[in-house]
């Protein structure tokens, strides 16, 4: 094992620390235990964890706002543990700043895949030009995607989002975040555009369409992009 | 004239009919009072008012027993036009007139007013009924799974030393079934207070209706892979205005009740369709008279015929059947499908099976259909 990193759990039930605590010190993550919004962002701010895991049901402050307070100086991963599993919450959560998003209960080996993927993301260096999942090889620079050793023909916007996703691997990303980012700024509602390009995204780089295993949809949220 | 649903008229309009029938009867019997005999308008008048009182509210009515008092008394008992009367037979006969249309408006109130409180009482029990099945479902349905849990758990701390590794790790999957379980159900709960408090809000947007299907279908796969999904979708199907999340419960519930009552290794058939209502005007743009058929057939036994309309209240379960759940699946979906202003329709199909019919009014948008750039 490499140097194992930290993890602050800002939550204030005790059951799920304890849960938590086993878990992840089981896969030699280091833990850090928070019961309040208050202690929570102090030992963040004296030891800046590598990721830290909020719940949104504090006692002493609502976790929206612990998480905006954060996201001011804090750069690594922040994941949400949430009771609230509303689209709205969610989409809240991750537009501003949240990593990723997970609605108890939760399995554990769903959180773990989570926490790898964003600290994974975390250390990677964007100016990797050629990324290769499974079959799946996109390259950043030449703007060239090969699916079994084979070019695929995308368009320009199917290559803008599918980089996008890629550079986001394992995070969700909004719709309204995708339409921006892709369309700009008025394109926002204007979801149809989104289900289009996914639709003919997942034609080309899934092996079978209709059970995506690359581009995963994240209900009334967003698409999640996952390369493994 | 349909006079026996006129109690739910207002006050005022019921006044009024009070005040004109006894005025009209009157005005009649004034006409032939010389061949009637003023006694006998008496006992018309009395008649009239106990017709008024099988439908009046006790007000109107004593104010038509006492208006055809005074009227009788000044119209009809000689001397006319006078209120005094002069035999003293004719004094017992107003008397007695006026005892007899007063007992007659209050005794029929009071009948009333006990078939309301026995309707009431009905109701009520009605209630009772409903809440005692939701506890004995809910009891059963919420306390299997944590006895479950909690006699694992205690196996597991008392006898950690006598159990073998693979006695282990059944009590451990039984306590994850079991959980899994008691979350489904909480779950069920939590969307069937949503929808009875009023408090659920679609949150429409444009649906690839093949996504949806298809997200479904695998998720169900994964849980239950003894059953065989036979996906039909038509081609160019457009976009249409959902709420992703509350169609995937409904399909998602569909399917699930489909798996419960079938056996191993039957087809589930799937179907998606879109209906149209005639030519698209264009004074109606947004063409909301396209509907999103979704059409669920299992190979079962389907329902039996007596227990058809049935399925969709709450709490209720087929009762030949011994398959948990709190009876909310289907009443959870028919409410789903409800406030997307939809209908959802239950048969047996010709070919065997349960078929389920979900039909849902909604914008499309046929953007997919186009090629792109």
């Amino acid at each position: 094992m490499s140097t194992s990193n930290n993890i602050l759990i800002i939550d204030d039930e005790p059951q799920i620390c304890k849960l938590l605590q086993i878990a992840l010190e089981s896969n030699h993550y280091k833990i850090t235990i928070a019961n309040t919004a208050q202690d929570g962002i102090i030992k963040a701010a004296n030891h800046p964890p590598d990721l830290i895991l909020l719940d949104l049901g504090l006692p002493d402050k609502n976790g929206q706002d612990v998480l905006v307070e954060l996201r001011e100086w804090y750069k690594s991963p922040v994941i949400i543990l949430s009771v609230q599993k509303d689209e709205e919450n969610i989409v809240r959560a991750l537009d501003s700043g949240a990593t990723d998003y997970l609605t108890k209960p939760f399995r554990t080996g769903e959180l773990l895949a989570r926490i790898r993927s964003a600290l994974r993301n975390a250390v990677l260096e964007k100016n990797e030009p050629v990324i290769i999942f499974q079959n799946l090889q996109v390259d950043l620079i030449n703007r060239i995607v090969k699916k079994n050793k084979e070019i695929l023909k995308l368009t320009s916007t199917e290559f803008n989002l599918l980089s996008l996703l890629v550079n986001n691997e394992g995070k969700v990303l909004t719709h309204q975040y995708l339409l921006k980012e892709i369309w700009g700024p008025t394109y926002i509602h204007e979801s149809q555009y989104l289900r289009v390009f996914i639709g003919q995204l997942r034609k080309k780089i899934e092996d079978d369409y209709n059970v995506p295993k690359h581009i995963i949809t994240e209900s009334g949220v967003g698409y999640r992009f996952i390369g493994n | 004239m349909n006079n026996f649903s006129l109690y739910k008229l207002s006050n005022q309009k019921q006044y009024l009919i009070s005040i004109t029938t006894v005025i009209l009867t009157a005005s009649v019997c004034y006409l032939f009072s010389d061949f009637i005999g003023y006694r006998n308008i008496a006992l018309i008048l009395l008649f009239v008012v106990s017709i008024l009182a099988t439908f009046m509210n006790v007000f109107p009515l004593l104010l038509s027993a006492i208006l055809s008092a005074l009227i009788w008394d000044y119209f009809f008992i000689p001397p006319k036009f006078r209120f005094h009367v002069e035999s003293a037979e004719d004094v017992l006969m107003l008397v007695m007139y006026f005892v007899v249309a007063f007992v007659n408006a209050i005794l029929t109130n009071r009948i009333r007013k006990a078939e309301k409180e026995a309707n009431e009482k009905d109701e009520k029990e009605k209630i009772i009924k409903l809440y005692n099945t939701l506890l004995n479902s809910l009891s059963h349905e919420l306390r299997t799974p944590i006895a479950t849990i909690i006699g694992a758990t205690d196996t597991l701390q008392e006898n950690e030393e006598m159990l073998d590794t693979n006695s282990k790790k059944i009590l451990v999957s039984e306590i994850s079934t079991a959980s899994l379980r008691l979350n489904q159900q909480v779950e069920n709960l939590l969307n069937m207070s949503r929808l009875e408090s009023g408090f659920l809000q679609l949150h429409k947007d444009w649906c690839d209706v093949n996504e949806l299907i298809y997200k479904v279908v695998n998720e169900v796969h994964s849980t239950s892979v003894k059953r065989n999904f036979n996906i039909q979708i038509i081609e160019s199907l457009p976009y249409f205005k959902l709420d992703f999340g509350i169609m995937e419960q409904i399909l998602y519930n569909l399917l699930i009740n489909a798996v419960a009552y079938t056996p191993d290794n039957s087809t589930i058939h799937i179907k998606v369709s879109r209906f149209d209502a005639g030519e698209i005007s264009l004074m109606e743009p947004d063409n909301a008279k396209t509907k999103l058929v979704i059409v669920i057939r299992d190979e079962g036994n389907g329902f039996p015929q007596e227990e058809m309309n049935k399925v969709f209240d709450k709490f209720y379960r087929i009762h030949t059947h011994k398959t948990g759940g709190t009876g909310l699946g289907l009443s959870i979906v028919k409410g789903f499908v409800e406030a997307h202003g939809g209908t959802i329709r239950l048969k047996n199909s010709s070919v065997g099976g349960a078929e389920f019919t979900i039909a849902i009014p909604t914008e499309t948008n046929y953007m997919n259909a186009l090629k792109n750039e």
